[in-house]
């Protein structure tokens, strides 16, 4: 145990402290709204000209280019964190699209696609789930036929956040009806100006559209519009989604809420008596605090192990399970504490912290039932973690 | 940055398991459980010489010099094996005479504990909550009094004590403390009530004002009743798995049945981020860091509601065996019951970690 950082260490900490607060008028506000904003797009650029986003990702794909190191890592998303400066883009393209590029895409795709993504500059969202494919996203029907030098394109897709403003899709498509299950998808990526698609907002609980849905009508997608080989598509689309998992249930997060939410019980009173001081509402935010150091620690367990280049094992496996659950929870104390308070939703007078405790309370139901659902999560804990037997299948009729 | 155990702690914690393995079989500790102390004491001697005792004790005073961690590593090795033996009062003992006592007191006791010479209870249940009007005062170097659930002292030569106003003492085991032993659920734990009638007494002399030492006590107590409630919780957890890759039931092994998978995927869930929270507390006391305190307030009340979790659930994933004295999962169950009433409920330890945080 040694939770101390070398010299090297702390002289990167301070270096990138005062790169920030010497640039912090360059940092776009909460004015600059949009996923196009050109202030966040200058930021941005000047972010990974300085090595403090696209870090890792080569200066020939428009990145900066530093060998990884994930405690480097850390100190950057820590300082972000402490100056309360806006980090770098992590939209699904720079999380999932680019990831999956540079493992397997084709040296063309590389140079089209990674710099603009990065950069702010090209959009995406991803095409995966549909109507009949959730938990079981291999039963996938969204269809890609072939017609001369295209495949043509009808389905629908379901679950797509930005898909309203994205430039690009990338997108699971069933191009080879004769093969098994998990052999005849593809991974196709194509523009979202293409002739025949219509994306519906879908409103969710929260009352905003948080997702779409996407139709595909004859949409006509040049066959090397193709990330790995036709049929291989599950295996690439697995390649982000453990990248994916990893960014749900972040215990940092969970840190945050719980700061917010003491604080908040702090300042609220009841009769002339802090919500605090009531010693339940009190007994329930130590109870979570004690779940929220233990992520913590869970946390840097997960990143000594991954610094040594081994798996987290189990420490891993739990992340989004735990993680999304436990920021409900937190949500529901704060509602709670709050009383007919916490009822208030949308612009009213006596809101409190812009009526973002349900709105989380909602959106992360979404997050436990999204990203693998709370039971495809516990199969994984159990199957690979446990070592238990799966479900058997049932015969195929 | 190293978040983690060394392999030195590694291999520790496992000749500990490995010993305990053949040394504490689920036979003995039913013996042990049905009165056969020597059998618990031939477990001891085999402990201390692996050197369990030296742990905590600093290496000027012919001990090992080890930490809270290490101590805890080993604690978690005794409740995966529902060890039927001594180790907490002598790890709380050292961290007592540690926090209170001169130089010359910590060179008398530290170098006899280090060598089995002087085997160390403790009484210090009533620097938690007194109950029944007990307590201990002291006058003239003798103490008298009544603590109630005293920990490990029946094979003990002396008594750490906390009188009244949480000052520290050690007792002799002499005639004039009278023990008479509690029955609890939890039969491999040695609790009992002790009566001082005039005890002779050592006052630790160095920085030994009301509650200070006292309070040291108590958290390493509750850090390592985290810690065995840690190892039986994961025991428990093992056992609950590999009962259900075996036993059959609509011709299939009921561990491919979600219902029951997803139950050991919980208990996996919870009790994985709380083994980190029982390093970090640990590794915090060690190293002084300014929220120690809390953080081992937060452990012990999070363990014990994670292994009350999990000691109910193993159990009904045993089904009707799991209720059954033979298969004896009972005696992981009691030791996590047991822990999580000892030395503070949870509800009442989050009540501290509120307000060591200035929330009550």
């Amino acid at each position: 145990m040694d939770l101390s950082l070398s010299p090297e260490y702390e002289a990167f900490r301070d270096e990138v402290a005062q790169l920030l607060v010497d640039n912090r008028d360059k940092a776009p506000t909460q004015a600059d709204r949009g996923m196009k904003n050109q202030r966040r797009r200058n930021w941005q650029k000047w972010l990974i000209e300085n090595g403090l986003a696209a870090r890792t990702i080569p200066k020939a794909y428009g990145g900066y280019g530093a060998e990884p190191d994930i405690l480097k890592s850390r100190i950057i998303a820590e300082e972000f964190a402490r100056t309360g400066l806006p980090k770098g883009i992590a939209n699904q393209g720079v999380s999932m699209l680019v990831p999956t590029l540079l493992e397997l895409g084709t040296e063309e795709q590389k140079q089209a696609y990674i710099r603009p993504t990065l950069h702010g500059e090209m959009i995406w969202c991803q095409g995966y789930s549909e109507p009949g494919a959730g938990s079981d996203l291999a039963a996938l029907t969204t269809k890609g036929e072939i017609d001369g030098d295209d495949y043509v394109i009808n389905g629908q897709k379901i679950w797509t956040s930005t898909a309203k403003q994205a430039d690009m899709i990338f997108c699971l498509v069933r191009t080879e009806p004769e093969a098994k299950k998990h052999h005849g998808i593809s991974y196709l990526i194509f523009s979202m100006d293409t002739p025949g698609i219509e994306v519906r907002p879908l409103v969710d609980m929260t009352m905003n559209a948080n997702f779409n849905e996407v139709f595909f009508t004859d949409v006509r997608v040049p066959r090397h519009q193709i990330v790995g080989a036709p049929g291989q598509g599950w295996q690439v689309a697995n390649a982000t989604l453990t990248h994916e998992r990893g960014m749900l249930g972040d215990p940092n997060a969970a840190k945050t809420r719980l700061l917010a939410i003491a604080d908040l019980m702090q300042k609220e009173t009841v009769n002339g008596e802090r919500l605090i001081d009531n010693p339940v509402f009190r007994d329930r935010l130590v109870a979570l605090q004690a779940r929220v150091y233990a992520m913590q620690a869970n946390g840097l367990r997960v990143m000594s192990h991954r610094i040594k280049g081994e798996s987290a094992g189990m420490a891993g496996l739990i992340i989004k399970l735990q993680g999304c659950e436990l920021n409900h929870e937190l949500a529901r104390l704060a509602i709670d504490a709050m009383g007919e308070f916490g009822l208030l939703y949308g612009d009213t007078p006596y809101l409190r912290d812009f009526g973002e405790w349900q709105a989380k309370y909602m959106y992360d139901l979404g997050l436990i039932i999204g990203g693998g659902t709370a039971q495809i999560q516990k199969n994984i804990v159990s199957e690979r973690g446990l070592a238990m037997p799966r479900e058997p299948r049932p015969a195929v009729a | 940055m190293e978040f983690g155990l060394s392999d030195d702690q590694r291999m520790f914690q496992d000749s500990i398991k490995g010993y305990l393995e053949s040394a504490a079989a689920l036979d003995t500790v039913r013996s042990v459980a049905d009165g056969d102390l020597d059998k618990g004491c031939e477990i001891s001697a085999g402990l201390s010489d692996l050197g369990v005792g030296q742990v905590l004790v600093p290496e000027g005073y012919n001990g090992l010099g080890l930490g809270l961690l290490d101590a805890a590593l080993i604690q978690e090795a005794l409740g995966a094996a529902v060890a039927p033996v001594d180790h907490m009062a002598t790890a709380m003992a050292i961290i007592g005479i540690e926090a209170a006592g001169t130089e010359a007191e910590k060179a008398e006791w530290l170098p006899k504990i280090a060598a089995s010479q002087v085997r160390m209870g403790v009484a210090v249940t009533e620097h938690v909550g007194a109950r029944e009007g007990a307590g201990v005062s002291a006058a003239d170097g003798k103490l008298s009094g009544k603590s109630l659930f005293a920990m490990e002292t029946q094979n003990a030569t002396h008594v750490l004590v906390a009188d009244t106003e949480g000052r520290l003492y050690i007792a002799e085991h002499s005639d004039a403390v009278a023990r008479t032993p509690h029955l609890t659920i939890d039969r491999t734990r040695d609790l009992a009530e002790l009566v001082f009638a005039s005890a002779p007494a050592t006052n630790l002399s160095g920085e030994n004002r009301p509650g200070f030492a006292a309070d040291r006590v108590v958290e390493a107590g509750r850090l390592l009743l985290a810690a065995d409630t840690l190892g039986a919780a994961q025991a428990m957890l093992d056992k609950a798995v590999a009962y259900a890759k075996e036993r059959k039931q609509f011709n299939r092994v009921i561990g491919s049945f979600q219902s029951v998978k997803h139950l050991c995927a919980e208990m996996a869930a919870q009790l994985e981020p709380a083994r980190a929270l029982v390093w970090h507390a640990a590794h915090a006391v060690d190293e002084n860091m300014d929220e120690a305190a809390m953080m081992v307030c937060l452990a012990k009340s999070h363990l014990s509601d994670v292994g009350t979790f999990i000691a109910r659930t193993s159990t009904e994933v045993h089904g009707g065996m799991g209720f059954t004295d033979l298969v004896g999962l009972h005696y992981w169950f009691k030791r996590i019951g047991a822990n999580r009433q000892l030395l503070g409920g949870p509800e009442a330890i989050r009540e501290d970690a509120a307000r060591l945080q200035g929330w009550a």
